[in-house]
């Protein structure tokens, strides 16, 4: 182990240095495609700041690149004059920004009052062990299918509720279960 | 699909939801939609209407703020600083549609089958208020709510109904939608208002409120969908009209209802303000299996619960759910039968606010997750016999104003009433738990004291 009287904090613990910030990196350089930026530029037209766009424009990055990475930070922080570090502050508050690759469908299973009461917990363990015992928030090694537990969705008549990806899925059951990941290509 | 109102209601906010041209604006218009905001700008010219005059409308209606906490919608309205005093600075509309209270689908609806309804709204107020730009913060799991309310209002913009000079009005109005990214907090006004501009949702210290200081340091009003759901009927039918719903002056108006957990018919009912649980409950075709009831949270995951003697005769709003030391809230119900495992539901939804505590106050970051940590130990089986009482000392420590907003009193509301009204529930899981030498405590002053202010309707 480097460091010592005189070396920076977080170079000894192997943090990030001044100015830069703890996203995974995709290893290569990111820019928006011409739809996208036109998208972008739209959305400058929509706010009296051109900050105030950082939470759509992330929108814009997540629906071009699949997620967040270190290289998207930094695009997403010149676009609009921020600093990376702010910009990976801001992603990391909200919970919808994916923070690494993620299968490609995301089943997103509500636990929530109404949908605990309905059972949720028991088809979300359910749901893991039939895809190989995933963890929460792992992937599975065909890359089809991330899982994961979120908050209430406000579908709380059709509990258990699900979402995968931008899709609504009502009442998911032990029962259904099959059928619904069958019906999930 | 079930009647969702009561038997001979004339539904008045859900009364386009079913029909399949709802979300258009020509159905919108052929229902005789935006003919409160025609008849507005119209009547600039001759002073027939003025921004007065609709706020003093929505003033004498009575109206109450619909997210959550019942503030009046036209009071606040006047707390934006005229204009000798906030000099140039631009005032903001911001609709909250940041639906993400536990037990809370009402504004979904709004959003996906009537949109136009929410942008009629949204204008009016805005004239009321002065407003050239309003912003609709969606939250982020509503992607195709997002997709709807866009498309309805790239079509209020094609028919003139947004824009500059509305109309021929003078009018200039503008509106975005924005769309969140998943934080609950967001719901509260000051972190809405951050979180429209670029940064983290974090509560801010108030004052100064938003409608002095909001978005971007300029006054801004913060209202729920279906509040500005009702500016538009108020001016389509008047003050005096809204008031014939409810109770008594100060709980107004038609209502929704969203009912979920043990029901048959889980959904959002329309009804008018101060409807009795159980008409409602019945409504929703009773407990599930015909069991009994034993619990009931009256508005959302926040409000404390309520056991079934509380709510056998307790009136649907705002005054009615407060005289029973609960809160009408988003109007979510969430319905527990006999088979529901209050520890466990109590353990549930700790786990909701330990998530999505935004970490700024340390009584919350540290005290939600404290909380859901002893109440999982507890429910697994390896409580210990003071646990109940840490349990009320924690949350006695978090609430009241310990904190910049009031996540943790919403945080705390469950566990205490929880506690306090199912206690024995609690000590069943600890007479269970694996230490032999096991015994129960007597309630120690701690309790006490918390049963106490309870009783006066204080969380701790």
């Amino acid at each position: 182990m480097s460091g010592g009287a005189g070396t920076p904090v977080s170079e000894q613990a192997g943090l990030p240095r001044e100015g830069e910030h703890g996203a995974l990196s995709a290893g290569k350089a990111v820019s928006f495609s011409p739809k996208a930026l036109a998208r972008f530029e739209k959305l400058l037209t929509r706010y009296p700041t051109k900050q105030a766009a950082l939470l759509p424009t992330l929108w814009i990055a997540q629906e071009e690149l699949g997620w967040i990475s270190r290289e998207a930070v930094d695009y997403v922080a010149s676009l609009l004059g921020l600093s990376p570090a702010f910009v990976w502050g801001v992603t990391t508050f909200y919970t919808m920004y994916n923070r690494a690759p993620v299968g490609k469908h995301l089943i997103q299973f509500c636990t929530s009052i109404s949908c605990h009461l309905a059972g949720a917990e028991e088809v979300f363990a359910e749901c893991r062990k039939r895809l190989g015992d995933l963890k929460p928030g792992e992937t599975t090694a065909d890359g089809r299918f991330t899982v994961i537990e979120v908050e209430c969705l406000a579908q709380c008549d059709k509990a258990p509720a699900v979402m995968v990806n931008d899709d609504d899925c009502a009442i998911i059951t032990k029962e259904n279960l099959e059928q619904f990941l069958g019906g999930l290509k | 699909m079930s009647a969702m109102w009561p038997a001979g209601y004339e539904p008045v906010l859900l009364a386009r939801v079913s029909r399949p041209d709802s979300r258009s604006i020509d159905g919108y218009l052929a229902d005789g939609g935006y003919a409160s905001w025609k008849k507005v700008l119209a009547g600039i010219a001759t002073g027939e209407w003025t921004p007065a005059k609709v706020t003093e409308m929505v003033k004498a209606s009575a109206l109450r703020g619909r997210g959550g906490a019942g503030f009046p919608c036209g009071l606040k309205w006047t707390f934006v600083p005229p204009k000798e005093k906030r000099g140039n600075k631009p005032v903001y509309l911001l609709c909250n549609a940041d639906e993400s209270e536990p037990g809370t689908f009402k504004d979904r609806v709004f959003i996906e089958k009537d949109p136009h309804q929410i942008l009629e709204g949204m204008m009016l107020a805005s004239f009321a208020l002065g407003v050239k730009h309003a912003y609709l913060y969606i939250r982020g799991e509503m992607v195709h709510g997002a997709e709807i309310l866009n498309a309805a209002v790239d079509e209020a913009y094609q028919k003139g109904l947004l824009g500059k000079n509305v109309l021929g009005s003078g009018i200039d109005l503008d509106i975005t939608i924005h769309r969140g990214a998943g934080a609950y907090i967001g719901g509260e006004e000051p972190a809405l208002t951050e979180s429209l501009e670029e940064k983290r949702g974090h509560p801010r210290v108030k004052p100064p409120f938003p409608a002095v200081s909001g978005v971007w340091a300029a006054p801004t009003i913060v209202n729920n969908v279906e509040t500005l759901c009702c500016v538009k009927h108020i001016v389509d039918r008047g003050a005096d009209w809204f008031k014939g719903y409810g109770r008594n002056e100060k709980n107004t108006g038609p209502k929704l209802f969203c009912i979920s957990g043990h029901v048959e018919r889980p959904g959002v009912y329309e009804a008018p303000m101060g409807i009795p649980f159980m008409e409602l409950l019945a409504l929703a075709g009773g407990v599930k299996g015909g069991r009994k009831l034993k619990a009931v949270i009256p508005g959302g995951s926040s409000a404390p619960m309520l056991t079934a003697a509380e709510v056998a005769n307790m009136p649907l709003d705002f005054d009615g759910v407060a005289a029973a030391k609960s809160m009408l809230g988003s109007a979510a119900i969430i319905v527990m039968d006999e088979t529901a495992d209050i520890p466990k539901a109590v353990t549930n939804i700790s786990k909701f606010y330990a998530h999505e505590s935004c970490g700024q106050c340390t009584p919350c970051r540290e005290g939600t997750p404290w909380l859901n940590k002893m109440l999982k130990r507890l429910v697994n089986g390896q409580g210990k016999r003071q646990d109940i009482d840490l349990l009320l000392q924690i949350s006695g420590q978090m609430g009241n104003g310990m904190t910049i907003c009031v996540f943790a009193d919403a945080a705390i509301a469950p566990v205490i009433s929880g506690i306090t009204k199912f206690r024995a529930e609690f000590e069943a899981y600890l007479a269970k738990a694996a230490s032999p030498d096991f015994a129960l405590s007597a309630p120690s002053d701690v309790t006490k004291k918390v049963a106490e202010r309870m009783a006066e309707g204080i969380h701790c």
